[in-house]
Parts: structure tokens; sequence; C-alpha cells
């Protein structure tokens, strides 16, 4: 069936808006990276020493360097965790339904809140290590969030926290996807279910492992509110991640410019992640 | 022909018919109780001229959300009359040339002889008035827990750094918090600003906060500074870090804590939890920075409008700068009025110390800008300098690394 003239005309204002207000800003912003823009933007080219400046700075270092613990622990721990859950829920348990909700239930909460309940857990005046002393155990200590070498993990741990039930359900999903003729072959051929999971199931998974990590992996270099309502990028500087760079720099250190940067290389970061991944399903939609 | 009558038309439709009411639009970020009803005063001395006072309140302390808003209406071409503003912001959005020209005022009213040139260096811009400064604040001040001081055996006031370390250490030794602190970039920087100044002395600040002396920022008193502060560090208690700066007067105010150094708005806290200044807590500079103000100024900055909102905008200015309203505000504020021709009558002992020590420093020509508000250094250098003062406050370097690195940020 041939798509007639309404659908293109009632899609067309999105598509404009789309255009305009995400594409357009894109480029807005590529261009404000190669400008000597302070505090308001300004058109005076200046090539690329912003980026040079950006390189040179301490706290964008910092920030990619947590960027880097952060993602790798986070992308690999949700994932880990969410497979482990989905194939102990597939044992065909009771209240199936019911487990699957409690797991998914973080999802459905903003990152704000996440963090902000994180955050109060985590302190040691009135959370864990608080409850823990007045339970009797008194030299029972977890301070992680004060200290400038742990308070990245404390991140992570919130993040997996969050979504680890989503990751799960995905891989739900593709476990009740896999072939059941395959895995009764196996068991009359008297296979123990580890070893169905590890030689028939999981190698099934790929796609699933393949959505997860760029799911995973965009959330990640986009990571703002959590941090922001967790530890405020602190102590000191400890947790902060380029998105915190970026809305530093550009909104209370009059550096647009060099704000404009930062978010121009995290724009190509997560392109380098999501674009293949694109190109697949693109090419899967073509010769499907 | 028709596209003449179009024209026509569409002027007609499109002109904004000229306004009944003169009204002003303040964007601030005074949400706070004592604080909105201070501004409500001024709003009341407007209403009273016929005036409209459109409130435009962005939350937020620091006012970055507001500058945010500011951003985008100066963009979109209608920027608000007045907005609140603090020291180098000023002088930024004046380079932009956006800001109204306020001289005819300033001269009929005499504002450059009753503004302190050292307040006039940010109200000012090219020699033209840009901004009517509300209040002046100062950040060497130590808030004080009477009881707690007296239950650790403290009878005196400490005048120097070294007693002051040592009332600290007995308040630890009685069972208190001897520094109630909130581990925030800003308030680290808050506490650096009395530290440098108690250790090199007012000259010594000068040339290393607002020369940007590099020989200063890399030099052994900067190291004795940074020393202080890990001696300050060992007062805090061990949870400080991310508390809020009203958190921490709070532990004064409880007698969980027997010192806070903050700056004047901390009063605030005080009086409104029914405290005495005298008599409950005292307040001193400082130890080693008595004689000497650093102070923050919150000014409002008058934008560019369209003709028919001038004689507001100017009324609004000269409103602001009136001695009455500013003795009100600031006794509400915490602050002092930001005029040396303002009577003291109606503060209370600490308003009382903090107007004479201010018209003191004005003449003794050692009224200097907060670092860490924004008064010393733009807003790039300042948050540089955080960085330093924070990652040393949490231990993350030593004090010989924070030299050198302050000195670098200097340059960033």
């Amino acid at each position: 069936m041939k798509a007639g003239f309404l659908p293109k005309l009632l899609i067309a204002p999105s598509a404009l808006l789309v255009l305009v207000c995400v594409y357009g800003y894109i480029m807005f912003t590529i261009y404000l990276s190669f400008t000597a823009s302070t505090l308001m933007p300004q058109y005076e080219w200046v090539g690329t020493a912003n980026y040079v400046r950006l390189m040179g700075l301490e706290n964008w270092s910092v920030a990619l360097s947590n960027l880097w613990v952060f993602a790798s622990l986070y992308i690999v721990i949700a994932m880990a965790l969410g497979l482990t859950l989905a194939i102990l829920i597939d044992q065909k348990v009771r209240a199936e339904s019911g487990l699957r909700s409690v797991f998914l239930y973080p999802m459905a909460l903003s990152f704000i809140v996440t963090g902000t309940a994180w955050k109060w857990l985590l302190d040691p005046g009135v959370g864990l290590e608080h409850t823990m002393q007045t339970l009797g155990w008194s030299n029972f200590t977890f301070g992680w969030i004060k200290d400038s070498d742990m308070a990245i993990y404390c991140v992570v741990i919130a993040a997996v926290w969050q979504t680890t039930g989503f990751v799960m359900a995905m891989f739900l999903a593709g476990l009740r996807g896999v072939d059941s003729e395959q895995i009764n072959a196996a068991r009359l051929d008297g296979a123990k279910s580890w070893q169905i999971y590890q030689r028939i199931i999981i190698p099934q998974l790929g796609p699933v492992f393949i959505s997860a990590f760029v799911i995973l992996a965009h959330m990640a270099i986009k990571s703002y509110d959590l941090v922001i309502a967790l530890t405020n990028g602190g102590p000191g500087r400890s947790t902060w991640l380029p998105s915190v760079f970026m809305y530093q720099y550009t909104f209370t250190r009059n550096e647009m410019a060099v704000g404009a940067a930062s978010s121009v290389l995290m724009l190509v970061a997560i392109g380098v992640v999501v674009l293949p991944y694109l190109y697949g399903e693109m090419r899967k939609v073509k010769n499907g | 022909m028709k596209k003449t009558i179009m024209g026509v038309a569409l002027a007609a439709a499109f002109s904004v018919p000229a306004m009944a009411q003169q009204s002003v639009e303040v964007l601030h970020w005074w949400t706070a109780g004592g604080e909105a009803a201070a501004l409500g005063v001024l709003k009341g001395n407007l209403e009273k001229q016929g005036i409209k006072w459109n409130d435009m309140p962005v939350a937020g302390g620091g006012g970055e959300q507001a500058m945010t808003a500011v951003r985008a209406r100066v963009t979109a071409g209608n920027p608000p009359t007045a907005v609140q503003m603090l020291g180098f912001d000023i002088q930024d959005w004046a380079k932009q040339g956006v800001l109204a020209d306020l001289n005819d005022v300033a001269a009929k009213e005499g504002w450059d002889k009753t503004v302190p040139a050292a307040l006039q260096r940010f109200s000012k811009f090219n020699g033209k008035w840009v901004a009517a400064p509300v209040n002046v604040h100062s950040t060497n001040w130590v808030w004080a827990n009477k009881e707690v001081l007296a239950k650790a055996g403290i009878t005196a006031d400490p005048k120097t750094w070294d007693e002051f370390i040592a009332d600290g250490e007995k308040l630890q030794k009685a069972g208190f918090i001897a520094l109630a602190h909130g581990g925030q970039p800003w308030q680290d920087a808050t506490m650096f600003d009395g530290v440098v100044i108690s250790t090199g002395g007012v000259d010594f600040y000068r040339k290393a906060f607002i020369d940007l002396d590099p020989k200063s920022l890399n030099s052994p008193t900067m190291l004795k500074a940074f020393d202080r502060m890990s001696q300050l560090r060992k007062l805090v208690d061990k949870d400080f870090s991310g508390r809020d700066w009203n958190v921490a007067a709070g532990m004064v105010i409880s007698g969980k804590a027997g010192f806070q150094i903050m700056g004047d708005w901390a009063k605030g806290e005080f009086i409104g939890a029914k405290k005495v200044p005298g008599k409950d807590f005292s307040c001193f500079r400082v130890p080693g920075t008595q004689g000497v103000v650093s102070f923050n100024s919150d000014q409002f900055a008058m934008f560019k409008v369209g003709a028919d909102k001038v004689a507001a905008q100017t009324k609004l200015a000269s409103a602001i700068m009136e001695p009455g309203f500013q003795s009100a505000f600031n006794v509400v504020k915490g602050s002092v009025p930001a005029r040396t021709d303002v009577s003291d009558k109606d503060f209370d002992d600490c308003g009382k110390k903090a107007m004479k020590d201010f018209a003191e420093a004005n003449s003794k020509n050692t009224l200097v800008g907060s670092m860490a508000h924004g008064h010393a250094v733009p807003a790039s250098i300042k948050n540089a300098f955080y960085d330093v003062i924070t990652r040393h406050f949490n231990g993350q370097i030593d004090s010989k690394k924070a030299v050198v690195e302050l000195a670098a940020a200097a340059k960033s």
C-alpha cells in the first residue's frame, strides 16, 4: 500500500520541529564551540582554540576518567545482574509477575528521586552506617559517599539499582524467544541446566546483549541528574562527569564555547556507540 | 496601495498601546522568608508612587538559575527591568552592552559620594552607573554559641589564630563539634577568604586575589594559609561533606557545635531561631582580620529597556538607594547598607559592629572584594580557585601542590 498525501502532511509539523529544535541546535552548538562565546553567544570565529583549552583542563580529564570508571562498571554490573535475575525468574517460579514488577519498579522513578534516596541511604550520619550502629554493630562503617576516592562507586550503585530491572526485562523477553525444540532436544541428550544456558540459550541472546549495551552506554554518557542529586559532583570535584562539566562551564563559569566543545565531544561519543547499531538495524529492515 | 493599507493595519494591530500604569519587572532569587519580606518593603515604596511591581523570583541561592533565565530573556530581546546580580557578573553583562545608563539619577542623588569606591568598582562600567547596590555582606565573620563555649571553658572570643585553634580543640575535648561547616566549594572558599587575610594581611590578599600576582599566589604565605585550612579541616565533623550552610548554622544554634565561619547572612538564621546577639551567640571577625572587611554586595543591574519603561526604572533605582529603605532592608537581611550615610539606630549589636567595621574599612582602604563570592576575580578564575581549595580541603592534594595549582588556576 503506497502512503498517500495525508500521512505525510500529518507528520510534517513534528518532522519540522525535530529538524529545527534538535538538528538545528546541534549545528548551532557545534558552531558555538568554534567561537569566542563567553556569557552570551558571540559569532567571532576562533578555530579549535576551545578544544585545545578543553583538553588541557584538569576538570575535563577528571570528568573523563570518572566517566570511564562509571560507564564500564555500570554497564558490566547491570548486564550481569540483569541476566542473572532473568535466568532465575525464568525457572517457572511462583508469583513471577509480582517479582517482575518488584525488579522493574525502580525504573519508574526519575534519577533525581533515586539520587536523593540513595544520598540519604549512603550518608554515614543518617543512613546505612548510622542504622547498623544503632542496631548494635558499633564498628560498622560505610562512608564511601564522603570519600573522594570511593564516591564514584556510589553513583554506580545507585545507577545499577535503577536500571537492573529494565535490563532483566529485556533478557527475559530474549529468553522467552529461544526455540523450546532445541532445549527439549538437549534435555533428551542429558544436558544439565547450566550447560543448556551456557551453550544454547545465552549464545542466542546476542541481539539482546547489543541492545542492552547501546541503551546503557548512552545512558551512562548523558548521566547528569543522578550525580547532581546524589553528590552534586562532590566531595570536591571527585564525581564530575562530562555532563556536569558541560553545565558548569556553559552556565556558571561563563565559558559557553568550552561548554559547547565538551558537549560536541559527548555527542561524538554517543554517536560512536549508537550509529553502528542503527546502521545494523537499518540493514535488517532493508533485507528483512 | 493594497500593501500600504495592509502595513498600516498590521502596525495598528501589533503596536502596543501606551501603558496606563508604569511597571517594573524585577528578577531576583530572594525567595526565602526574611529576604522576601525585606524586598516587600521596596515593593511597597514603589506602589506608593503608583508603580506596579512584577515579581520574577527564580529559586536557587547563588543565582545560577537566575542568570540562565536572564540569558534567555536578553537573547529574546526582552530583558527584565532589573536583575539581582553579584560582582563580576554585572561587569560581564555590561561588557555585552545590554545595561542601562543610570548616570543622571546617580548625579542628582550624589551616589558617587555615598557609595564606597570598592563597591563602585562593580556598580559602574566605563564611568557609567549600571547597577544600584542594595547591601554589603561580609564574609570574614565567626558565629559562636556562647553557652557551648562556656561549657568548654572558653571565656573570651579568640583574638589570634592560634587561640582560635586552641579553643577549637577545647570544644572537641568537651565533646562538641568545634567548627560547623558544610563541604560545598563556595563554603570552603568563604573560609579561605578569612584565612588568607589573617595569614598574609590585607595587602597580600589584594596582591594574590585581586591583582592575581603569581609571586603572591605561589608563596610561603599562601602555603601557610593552606596549612591553616588543614587545621580547620581537623575541627569539622566527619559528615561535613555536601551539607548546606544553613544546616551548619543550625548546628551552632542548637548547641551541637561551637563555631561557624560564614558570611553575615548566617545571622538571619540565628535571629530566626529567636536567639539574641551578644547574649545567646556572639559574632566576631575571623581572628587576625579585625579591621579588614571582605565584602560581597547584592546589586540590581538595570537593563536597557524600551523608552516607555525608563521612567519607572529610574524610580526603582532611586527607591533602592533611598536611605530609609537601605536601613529597613539590611536590618532584616543581616547585611549593612551600601551607602555610608545611613544611621545604625535600628540595627542589633552585630549589625552595629558590622556598620562600624564597614565605615572603618572604607576610610582605611581595607575594604576588599570577597574572592569566594565573585568580588575579586571573574567567574571562570573564581571557579578554578574553588577547584583547588575544595580538593585541598578534602585531602585530595597537599598544601604544596595546592599552592602550585592555585597559581596555575589564576591563568585559566
